[in-house]
C-alpha cells in the first residue's frame, strides 16, 4: 500500500499555453466584431432580405443564355492568353530562381523576393490598376491574369526544377556540354510534364478568376453581373451564375483529367 | 559469331496522332488572339505607369494615419478583421459538413458523395458574388464582406477537413469502440485530438487566403482597404494609390510569415 503512494502520478501537462491562445483567438474575434460591425441581429434582420433575393432569381430567365454566351467565350479567352503570356515569361524566370541551376545567389534572391510580392496582390487588384493604366476591354484583364500566372507558374516551376535528378545533369557536363545543351537535354526532359500541369493548373485558377474580372472593367462575364443586379433582373443574375459554375466546372474536370495523363 | 554491340540507339515512337494535337492546340490559339480586339493602348499608359510608380516609390505618407479616419491603418485593421471573421465563421459552419463528406464517418458513399458535390458547387461561387448577393441582403459595408467570405471558405475548408477525417488512423476509434465508448466519447477521444491540428493549420492557411480576397471585397463595396484603393484610382491620386498597394504587399508578407511559422510548428 505504501508503495503505491510514493508512485507519484505524472503531472498533467501545463494547459497555460491553451488557455493563453484561447484568450487571444476570443480577443482577436471580438476586436473584429466591432471593426466591422458585425451584429447577430443585422444578420437575423437581414435574413428575410436573402430569401427574397433567391426567390427572384428562382426560375432563371435561360433566353439570357443568347446574351453572355459572347462574354464567357471572351472569358475564356482572356484565361487561355492570360496564362500562356504567363507561362512563357515564367520559364526564364523559373530558371533565373532554381538554386541548383543558376549558382548566382545575388540574382537569385532578388528574383524570388520579387515573385513573392507580384503573389501578394490579388488579380482583381492588378485588374483595377490595369483598368486604369490601359483603360476599358479586354487587355488590361489578360495583363493582370499573365502576372498572376507568371507569379504563380514561376514558383512552382522552380520548386520543381529545385528537385529534380541531378544524374543527366552531371553526364552532360561529363560530355562538355555548354550552358543552353545541359538545359535542353538534361532539365527540359525532366520538368516539361510538371510545367504543362502547372500551366493547366493556373489555367483553371484563371478561368475563376477571368470571370470576375469584369466587375472593375477589365473584360469577359463579370461585366454582366453589374448589368443584371444594377436594373434588379436578378433571375437573369440566376442565369449568369449557373452557366458561370457549369463552365468552370466542366473546365476543372477536363483540365484536371489531362493533368492526371501528364504526370 | 561475335554479337555486336555497335548498335544504333532507336529514337521512342512518335505518337503518329501527335500533329493532330498541335493542329487542335494552333486553332484553339488561333481562335483565342482573333476574338481580342487588340486597338492599341491610350496614350496616357505609360504616363500613368509612370505616376503609379513614383506613387509606389514617394508614396503619401501622410495617408497612414488621418486623426479624422478613413486612413490606411484603418482599412488595414478593417481588412484583417473581416478576414478573421469570415475565417472564423466558415470553420464553424464547415465542420459538420466535412463529417457528412467524409466517407469513414457518413458510413456510405452516396451520403458522403453528396456532401463533396454540395461543397464543390459552394466552392465554385466566387466570394466577390457572394458579397454582391451579400450587400443586397445586409447593406454595403464590412459585414457583407465577412458573411461573403465565410460562406464561400465553406467550399475549401470543408473539403480539406473531409479529406483529413478520411486519412486519420483508425485504431484509436476502435479501441474505444472496444471499451464501449458511445459515440461521442469517440468523437471526442479518438476522432477529435487526431484531426485538430490539420484543422487549425487549413484554417490558418484559408486564412492567408481570405486575406487576399478581403483586400478585393471593397471594390465592390464590401468593406476593406479595396474601397480607398478604388477611390484613388478613380480620382487619379496616384500617391495614394501607391501607399494602398505598400501597405496590402507589407501587410499580406506579415501574414504570411506569421501564419506560416505557426503551421510548421502545428503539423
Amino acid at each position: 500500500m505504501s508503495a503505491g503512494a510514493e508512485l507519484k502520478r505524472p503531472k498533467a501537462p501545463s494547459k497555460l499555453k491553451h488557455y493563453l491562445t484561447a484568450a487571444i483567438v476570443v480577443l482577436l474575434l471580438w476586436g473584429s466584431s466591432i471593426q466591422t460591425d458585425a451584429t447577430l441581429g443585422e444578420l437575423i434582420e437581414g435574413f428575410p432580405n436573402m430569401f427574397d433575393l433567391l426567390r427572384e432569381m428562382f426560375p432563371p430567365k435561360w433566353t439570357y443564355l443568347d446574351n453572355i454566351v459572347g462574354a464567357m467565350l471572351d472569358t475564356i479567352r482572356m484565361a487561355l492568353i492570360g496564362t500562356t503570356l504567363g507561362a512563357i515569361m515564367a520559364i526564364p524566370v523559373a530558371l533565373l530562381c532554381a538554386g541548383n541551376l543558376m549558382a548566382q545567389w545575388w540574382l537569385r534572391y532578388p528574383v524570388r523576393f520579387v515573385l513573392n510580392l507580384i503573389r501578394t496582390i490579388p488579380d482583381l487588384l492588378l485588374a483595377a490598376i490595369f483598368v486604369a493604366i490601359f483603360g476599358l476591354g479586354p487587355l488590361p484583364g489578360i495583363f493582370a491574369l499573365s502576372i498572376f500566372a507568371l507569379g504563380l507558374i514561376a514558383k512552382l516551376t522552380y520548386e520543381a526544377l529545385e528537385g529534380i535528378d541531378r544524374g543527366p545533369l552531371e553526364a552532360m557536363t561529363a560530355t562538355g556540354a555548354n550552358g543552353i545543351q545541359r538545359i535542353v537535354f538534361a532539365v527540359i526532359p525532366q520538368i516539361s510534364a510538371h510545367f504543362m500541369s502547372f500551366t493547366l493548373y493556373t489555367f483553371e485558377i484563371n478561368v475563376r478568376a477571368a470571370a470576375v474580372l469584369g466587375l472593375v472593367g477589365a473584360g469577359g462575364i463579370g461585366h454582366y453581373y453589374e448589368i443584371t443586379l444594377g436594373f434588379l433582373e436578378y433571375d437573369k443574375t440566376s442565369v449568369i451564375i449557373i452557366f458561370t459554375l457549369s463552365i468552370v466546372l466542366l473546365i476543372d474536370y477536363a483540365s484536371s483529367k489531362l493533368r492526371g495523363k501528364l504526370l | 559469331m561475335m554479337k555486336s554491340w555497335s548498335h544504333m540507339v532507336q529514337a521512342p515512337k512518335k505518337n503518329r496522332y501527335r500533329w493532330l494535337i498541335y493542329l487542335a492546340l494552333a486553332a484553339v490559339y488561333i481562335w483565342a488572339f482573333a476574338g481580342v480586339p487588340f486597338t492599341g493602348f491610350k496614350e496616357t499608359a505609360v504616363q500613368i505607369t509612370k505616376a503609379i510608380m513614383t506613387g509606389i516609390l514617394a508614396p503619401d505618407w501622410d495617408f497612414v494615419y488621418l486623426p479624422e479616419g478613413e486612413d490606411l491603418l484603418r482599412g488595414l485593421l478593417e481588412t484583417l478583421a473581416i478576414s478573421i471573421l469570415g475565417t472564423f465563421i466558415s470553420t464553424l459552419i464547415c465542420i459538420p459538413f466535412a463529417f457528412w463528406a467524409a466517407v469513414n464517418m457518413s458510413g456510405s458513399k452516396v451520403v458522403s458523395g453528396s456532401g463533396k458535390m454540395a461543397l464543390s458547387f459552394v466552392r465554385a461561387v466566387p466570394e466577390i458574388i457572394m458579397a454582391l448577393m451579400f450587400i443586397k441582403a445586409v447593406g454595403p459595408g464590412s459585414f457583407a464582406g465577412v458573411l461573403a467570405l465565410g460562406l464561400h471558405s465553406i467550399g475549401m475548408l470543408g473539403k480539406l477537413f473531409a479529406d483529413e477525417i478520411e486519412n486519420m488512423d483508425k485504431g484509436p476509434v476502435e479501441a474505444l469502440v472496444a471499451t464501449g465508448a458511445n459515440r461521442l466519447q469517440m468523437l471526442w477521444f479518438a476522432v477529435i485530438p487526431q484531426v485538430l491540428p490539420g484543422f487549425l493549420s487549413y484554417t490558418l492557411y484559408r486564412f492567408e487566403i481570405n486575406m487576399r480576397s478581403a483586400t478585393i471585397l471593397g471594390v465592390i463595396g464590401a468593406g476593406g482597404i479595396g474601397t480607398p484603393l478604388i477611390f484613388a484610382l478613380s480620382t487619379r491620386n496616384w500617391d495614394r494609390v501607391g501607399i494602398i498597394l505598400l501597405g496590402i504587399v507589407v501587410l499580406i508578407t506579415i501574414i504570411d510569415i506569421l501564419s506560416g511559422a505557426i503551421r510548421k510548428r502545428l503539423v
